[in-house]
């Protein structure tokens, strides 16, 4: 920990965005924990990665209680994310945010909006990643699927992720380390392409 | 009910206290990425809070890196941030599209190629 006073509280002066840049854009990293969200936000991150976090109060009711009365517990859930300025006016934001969808109300403002997401995913627990892939699809949010290519992970062939996962043919899947910033920014390029296919087939039909 | 002490730290109580008593930020129209700037500097008086936000504004911030930065929920921010904006405070500036348009998704990717 720095031992910065209140009276410094902020982003770095070598952070500071200019003052011409007038909008941004947010793209969403969504995967199991430990799967490299944060990691990835890193790798193309212009500042070190900031944490937001959120809290709510859950109802829960003890079963070992005599009165069972219901309680309440806090829950705090913490989403990551990086900056990077494309150029004067435009910056992108990089969210990581836990898969689980009963913490997607938290950040209500966090797909709207959103240009897409990357799914990151884990072989070794491609369960994880179910949950998610509905939602986006019920939502109609396009998204990509990135492999995290964890050392000694089960490797399997494109198809049988396909089908595994139940991936649409048109959903662009591709591995990753999201250790590498080249690695990872081909991620959100990959993202970026496929919403400019989406965007030029849309434009073509109407 | 929950008697307090369930409560961790009496935090719920404390953001409450801060935004007056207010919830709710829907009608600010406020992106997590819109970005905020100050217009005029910190004043004698004014709640810490707001004074904090212009101290961290003097260069466009996402109300997310706000949030940050400060160590307060994005829904603690927002509040504060209507007040901000209602005085003329801070800027809020152009708010995200909601349908990303060919020429953004185009300068998106001409930028990150350029990393």
């Amino acid at each position: 920990m720095d031992s910065r006073t209140s009276e410094t509280v902020g982003p770095r002066s070598e952070d500071a965005l200019p003052s011409s840049a007038t909008s941004a854009v947010k793209i969403v990293i969504v995967g199991g924990f430990g799967v490299g969200k944060t990691t990835l936000v890193r790798s193309v991150s212009e500042i070190r990665p900031l944490t937001t976090e959120e809290t709510m109060t859950q109802a829960s009711v003890s079963v070992d209680d005599l009165a069972g009365v219901e309680r309440k517990r806090m829950t705090t859930v913490a989403m990551d994310f990086g900056r990077i300025s494309l150029n004067d006016e435009l910056v992108l934001y990089v969210f990581g945010t836990p898969g689980q969808q009963r913490f997607w109300f938290l950040w209500n403002g966090l797909f709207e909006g959103a240009l897409g997401a990357v799914v990151l995913v884990d072989t070794r627990r491609l369960e994880a990643s179910f949950d998610v892939l509905g939602r986006l699809e019920e939502s109609q949010t396009p998204f990509v699927v990135a492999v995290n290519a964890f050392d000694g992970a089960p490797s399997y062939a494109d198809e049988e992720l396909r089908e595994a996962l139940d991936l649409a043919d048109d959903v662009p899947l591709l591995m990753c380390d999201a250790r590498s910033r080249e690695s990872s920014k081909d991620v959100l390029l990959s993202l970026m392409r496929h919403l400019y296919s989406l965007a030029m087939t849309s434009e073509a039909t109407t | 009910m929950t008697p307090d002490a369930e409560w961790d730290e009496g935090s719920p109580e404390r953001l409450y206290v801060l935004t007056g008593g207010r919830s709710g930020s829907e009608e600010t129209g406020l992106d997590l990425v819109t970005l905020i700037m100050a217009r005029t500097a910190p004043r004698i008086g004014m709640q810490p809070e707001h004074e904090s936000i212009l101290r961290v504004c003097q260069s466009p911030l996402s109300v997310v890196e706000i949030s940050a930065h400060l160590e307060l929920p994005v829904s603690i921010v927002t509040v504060l941030l209507a007040d901000l904006l209602a005085e003329d405070h801070v800027e809020a500036r152009t708010p995200v599209p909601s349908l990303p348009d060919i020429d953004i998704i185009k300068a998106v990717i001409h930028g990150l190629q350029n990393l």
